[in-house]
């Protein structure tokens, strides 16, 4: 393996770098260390994102949002904002009346709030004007009544509470979904073993601070057709629901995704400015724009949900889990989201790669008033990560064993089935512990370190993708279409959307192993449903897996034309010619080869235009358990990783610096390896923030509550407690650990080339690795998250008594 | 993104002509240098900008230089000029570091050091967006009349964050303030601990107007030490959580006289004599009762967006620390 490329190359370098791979003879291109496909175009700003889209005779529009955590909308009066001079309309709730919601069993928004706001910027009114600044002061005329209702922003409370209604239809108070699954004699285990270890977990809620804010821009030809560009990773979602919304054929609506500056789960699902300017645009007939502030980013959120975590874990004298029993409340916020997928997550995503000998969870999501939560990297199964992990460092010091020990002992093996009956095929879990172990030099550290400075580990597993689509369906969740041409170049159709992580890449790559040209020669078009076949979208970490396959399938088809051609002009079995590095040659005559472009216009002359399809559908059958529920978290394949990471915690001061954080992840065959880097480091950071800074939170309630209070005006209860990126702390490149990303191989037969997800595995256990290395350093646990230096201090003084 | 709305430009070619301007009381008329305090205030509508009077031009304002004891400093230095200016390293070395962690690379080559000493004061009810305040009812600083941050509190306590005020406090300077009055530059000199008010709406006492063109600092003696900390959860970017200034005057290894200046409390930063410890010894044991004196003397208030209950420990550790680098290092120089 070649080694790292360092951070301070250029694209230009690694541009050139890629293309010098592609003419050294010995090395692959599928595999190599090539850089991104449209690295130059995103740095020199030459890729358009969707704000950079201005239209002649385009509008702004502007949302008017709820000041009140929780109300009833008792009137809206839009006349002044109407009679403002630039104004060219305004929309209001009534106007679009069908509730969406990415998941279908659960639609309970609306585009503007109907009848009640559910959270402090829960969005009431749209207008559309001939500039942003009459934008907002038409915004500003418009009165909105409120009949203002108690606001729960405690989930606690919000359980307890069944005379407060956020949703007035939903059938059990506010829980919008409770999953309690039991695998096995759990109360047994429990109740016979040698160690059970008891903890209560809290994780935090935080966001995804995608440097790009939301924005859409929206246009009707006329014929009636809409075109909407956004800043979304699910196209294809949100054509289905602008079509269910807007009553439009989804044959008249056309999506198209520029680049996206960041997504990570918050632009996984329609929006309220996706509506919205498609209805004002068709209102109006003219091009409409809506950008969000930062703020408003923050208010749509569908951010990481806070858990409230109990967990027992039994033991047998030599470590092995025989039980696994957890109760968790899930903080949702005013909508569902995916929330349905995530207290299914909360607990199908746990168990593996240890083999757990009896399970069950009970997981209740409630509503609360605050901004919706939903999927961020690592979507519901981050939080119940971090509890299992410390428990199994809890047990590991209980039983006097190494940690990496417990962890090996406890490996489910691979091409081996979980106890709630997912079938996991390749594994390298133990390879990823090996790997850390000995990068990190654990064996020298683990205990040895001096007080202060301490190494923990832990390990996760996810999906790549799952085997089931948000919507019944048995149609293919990845297509692609691909055509070659004279001039030599190979034009790719994927539905994929590149949010940053690389799909198009990921694309170009395997079309160009599999037919012989260099990646720049590929040209990738993507995520335009006029001009692309269907991909579901990119969330669950399922582009590499399923759209890798549609495309690999469709290049092997172009693939084996040409080189049946070659092999019929050369008179030899087409087997035996190999497409590379824009030749086409037959190994066993080193002397006979042709350009690549000369092999195409030679198919194409016996063939005609040559193109082929490629689609991807999961496998269904023996992958998950025959029980309610069982099909949900089910993956073709899944990921695995290991953290250890070192701190020093100042114990004056309680503040924890994470020194280092090696991570080994088996993403089954990384296709472009600086891409998988890149992704463990990006996954990497975010979990580690999250562990120790990051905090999305609003202000508490009670206030709001119309008996506690003296009158029904504003109040702080449910305003967030940080909506700039100078309150809501993401770290900068001066607050980020040295990082080891390492790539393990076990490929996996339903990857294409064995490839497995890089995207949002690495993300997990960087947190529970902090959380064990904080105990390590000074011998307090924090299970409380984010790690503060408060908590440390309180901890560190509750255990020596001098509090 | 936020619109910063729309306001004037006047670009005064010297200092009568930007006084004339900041002097009518019908142009709304604020003064912007580096703009990076002044511009976000504007866009989240917290601040209103009828005539920006843009200080670019206004000659004087600029530059720093050494005369006899002390260093005078222009009010439109940028931040990134005193982190690296050798005059500054080797004379007040503590206020080249506080200028340092000030920000990021990119404001501190736009903000001034009259800016970051005019710094409007901060609170997290306050540095809010329009809707934000609006859902909140507004407070004393904020179209409102209720405190949340001291329920039932009738004074505005948002903090100066500005770093570089509590160490040039330690350090004694002097501001220099220049107003018009009868068709002529009328200026004035104010001790800077003496510039800041205890109302968080109006904490900088220049009368309408006015503007501060210089500081000027005193060369600490051989026996003087001065230091500042500076504690934020990121390294860069962050306003601070606590920014803490030190001056040790020191005889034959006995504290003689001195002050603490605690900033990021309220609306001033809080000087703290020491001559009530005059005759202490240096040492690890003085550091400590310093912090213990933090402690007990200062309550960081839930203004800012942080922990308040943290903050007060956390300066008792900042403040002996800072102690103890000062014990440690060479005359007037600091750890920051």
């Amino acid at each position: 393996m070649t080694g790292p490329i360092s951070s301070d190359k250029t694209a230009a370098q690694l541009h050139r770098l890629a293309q010098d791979d592609g003419r050294a003879e010995a090395a692959p291109l599928l595999g190599g260390r090539h850089g991104k496909h449209d690295a130059l175009a995103l740095m020199t700003g030459a890729a358009g994102y969707t704000d950079d889209l201005a239209l002649p005779r385009m509008l702004h529009c502007k949302l008017v949002r709820s000041p009140h955590a929780h109300a009833r909308i008792a009137a809206i009066d839009t006349s002044r904002a109407e009679a403002l001079q630039g104004v060219h309309a305004v929309l209001v709730g009534s106007e679009l009346p069908t509730p969406y919601g990415v998941i279908p069993w659960t639609p309970d928004e609306h585009a503007l709030a109907l009848h009640k706001v559910r959270y402090v910027g829960d969005p009431v009114a749209a207008v559309a004007a001939e500039s942003e600044d009459v934008a907002n002061e038409a915004c500003r005329r418009i009165d909105v009544q409120y009949e203002v209702l108690p606001a729960l922003v405690d989930p606690e409370e919000a359980l307890r509470r069944g005379d407060v209604k956020i949703h007035d239809d939903n059938k059990h108070g506010n829980v919008t979904k409770r999953v309690q699954l039991a695998f096995g004699d759990v109360d047994a285990a429990l109740a016979e073993a040698p160690l059970v270890i008891e903890g209560h977990y809290r994780f935090h809620g935080s966001a995804h601070a995608p440097i790009e804010p939301h924005c859409a821009v929206a246009v009707v030809d006329g014929k009636g057709l809409l075109t909407v560009w956004s800043a979304t990773q699910v196209p294809h979602y949100l054509q289905r629901e602008l079509s269910k919304v807007l009553c439009l054929p989804m044959r008249q609506i056309r999506v198209i995704q520029p680049a996206v500056g960041g997504a990570f789960g918050g632009k996984s699902e329609p929006f309220a400015l996706e509506f919205c300017v498609a209805r004002l645009a068709q209102k109006t007939g003219r091009p409409v724009k809506c950008l969000y502030t930062r703020e408003e980013v923050f208010l749509a959120h569908r951010g990481r949900h806070p858990f409230d975590m109990r967990y027992r874990t039994a033991f047998s004298a030599d470590g092995r889990i025989l039980a696994v029993d957890s109760r968790a409340l899930l903080d949702g916020g005013a909508y569902s989201s995916f929330g349905l997928v995530t207290t299914y997550y909360s607990g199908q995503l746990l168990a593996a790669p240890y083999a757990f000998g009896s399970y069950r969870f009970d997981s209740t999501r409630v509503y609360t008033n605050k901004p919706a939560c939903g999927p961020k990297r690592g979507h519901g199964s981050v939080q119940p990560r971090f509890a299992l992990e410390v428990q199994l460092d809890k047990a590991s010091r209980a039983l006097g064993l190494d940690p990496f020990e417990l962890r090996r002992r406890n490996f489910m093996g691979e091409h081996a089935t979980t106890v709630n009956g997912f079938h996991v095929g390749s594994n390298g879990f133990l390879l990823c512990l090996d790997a850390v172990e000995r990068a990190s030099g654990w064996r020298d550290k683990w205990g040895r370190l001096p007080a202060g400075r301490g190494i923990g580990v832990a390990g996760s597993c996810y999906i790549s993708g799952t085997n089931y689509c948000i919507y019944p369906t048995e149609l293919p969740q990845s297509a692609v279409q691909m055509a070659l041409d004279r001039s030599g170049r190979v034009r790719v159709f994927a539905g994929t959307s590149d949010i940053g992580q690389g799909s198009t890449t990921m694309i170009a790559t395997i079309a160009a192993h599999e037919l012989g040209v260099e990646l720049d020669d590929v040209r990738v078009v993507a995520a335009d449903s006029d001009l692309c076949p269907v991909d579901l979208g990119a969330y669950s970490s399922r582009i590499t897996l399923m759209a890798g396959n549609a495309c690999a399938q469709a290049a092997k088809t172009l693939g084996m034309r040409v080189r049946e051609v070659v092999g019929e002009a050369w008179g030899v079995p087409a087997e035996r010619i190999v497409l590379a590095h824009r030749r086409a040659t037959d190994p066993e005559d080193p002397n006979r080869w042709m350009p690549i472009q000369e092999a195409f216009i030679l198919a194409e002359g016996k063939y005609g235009l040559l193109g082929a399809t490629g689609s991807y559908n999961t496998p269904k059958t023996g992958v998950h358990g025959d029980y309610r529920g069982g099909t949900i978290g089910a993956s073709p394949a899944y990921s695995f990783t290991a953290h250890v990471t070192e701190v020093e915690v100042d114990q004056e001061t309680g503040e924890v610096r994470v020194v280092q954080i090696w991570c080994a992840h088996d993403c089954g065959k990384a296709i472009s390896p600086v891409l998988v880097e890149g992704q463990i480091e990006g996954s990497v950071y975010m979990g580690a923030a999250e562990a120790v800074m990051e905090l999305h939170e609003v202000m508490p309630s009670g206030l709001r509550d119309p008996r506690q209070r003296r009158d029904s005006g504003p109040g702080r209860d449910g305003l967030l407690a940080a909506s700039s990126l100078l309150d809501y702390r993401i770290p900068t490149s001066l607050d980020v650990p040295q990082l080891s990303a390492i790539i393990v191989e076990a490929p996996d037969p339903h990857g294409p080339y064995g490839a497995k997800e890089a995207g949002e595995g690495p993300l997990h256990s960087a947190i529970p690795a902090i959380a064990n290395a904080v105990f390590d350093a000074v011998g307090v646990r924090i299970d409380h998250l984010p790690i503060s230096p408060a908590k440390v201090l309180r901890a560190l003084r509750e255990r020596s008594g001098t509090c | 993104m936020l619109r910063l709305p729309a306001f004037d430009v006047a670009a005064p070619r010297d200092l009568p002509g930007a006084l004339h301007l900041l002097a009518d009381p019908n142009q709304g008329a604020r003064p912007l240098a580096g703009g990076t305090d002044l511009v976000p205030n504007a866009k989240l509508g917290q601040t209103r900008l009828g005539t920006a009077v843009l200080l670019r031009n206004v000659g004087g304002l600029c530059g720093l230089e050494r005369r006899g004891d002390h260093v005078w400093i222009g009010a439109g230095t940028t931040l990134a000029e005193l982190a690296t200016d050798p005059t500054i390293l080797e004379t007040c070395a503590a206020l080249g570091r506080a200028a340092a962690r000030v920000a990021s690379p990119q404001i501190r080559n736009m903000a001034t050091l009259g800016g970051n000493l005019c710094l409007d004061t901060r609170c997290r009810y306050i540095n809010q967006s329009e809707f934000w305040r609006s859902a909140l009812g507004g407070c004393l600083k904020s179209h409102g009349s209720e405190c949340h941050v001291v329920p039932g509190g009738q004074g505005c306590v948002a903090a100066l964050s500005s770093d570089t005020a509590p160490v040039l406090i330690a350090y004694g300077a002097v501001v220099e303030v220049a107003g018009w009055r009868d068709g002529q530059v009328a200026r004035r000199e104010l001790p800077l601990a003496d510039l800041y008010d205890s109302d968080g709406t109006r904490h900088v006492r220049l009368a309408p107007g006015e503007l501060l063109t210089s500081v000027r600092v005193p060369v600490p003696g051989p026996h003087v030490r001065v230091g500042h900390r500076k504690w934020a959860v990121r390294k860069s970017i962050d306003f601070p959580l606590i920014s803490v200034a030190l001056r040790l005057e020191l005889a034959g290894g006995a504290l003689v006289g001195g002050r603490l200046v605690v900033g990021v409390l309220g609306p001033r930063p809080r000087v703290l004599d020491l001559k009530g410890l005059a005759g202490r010894p240096m040492g690890a044991a003085f550091a400590a009762e310093l912090g213990r004196m933090a402690f007990d003397r200062c309550r960081p208030l839930p203004n800012i967006p942080y922990d308040a209950d943290y903050r007060r420990e956390r300066l008792a550790v900042e403040v002996r620390r800072l102690a103890l680098g000062l014990l440690d290092d060479p005359p007037h120089c600091s750890d920051a």
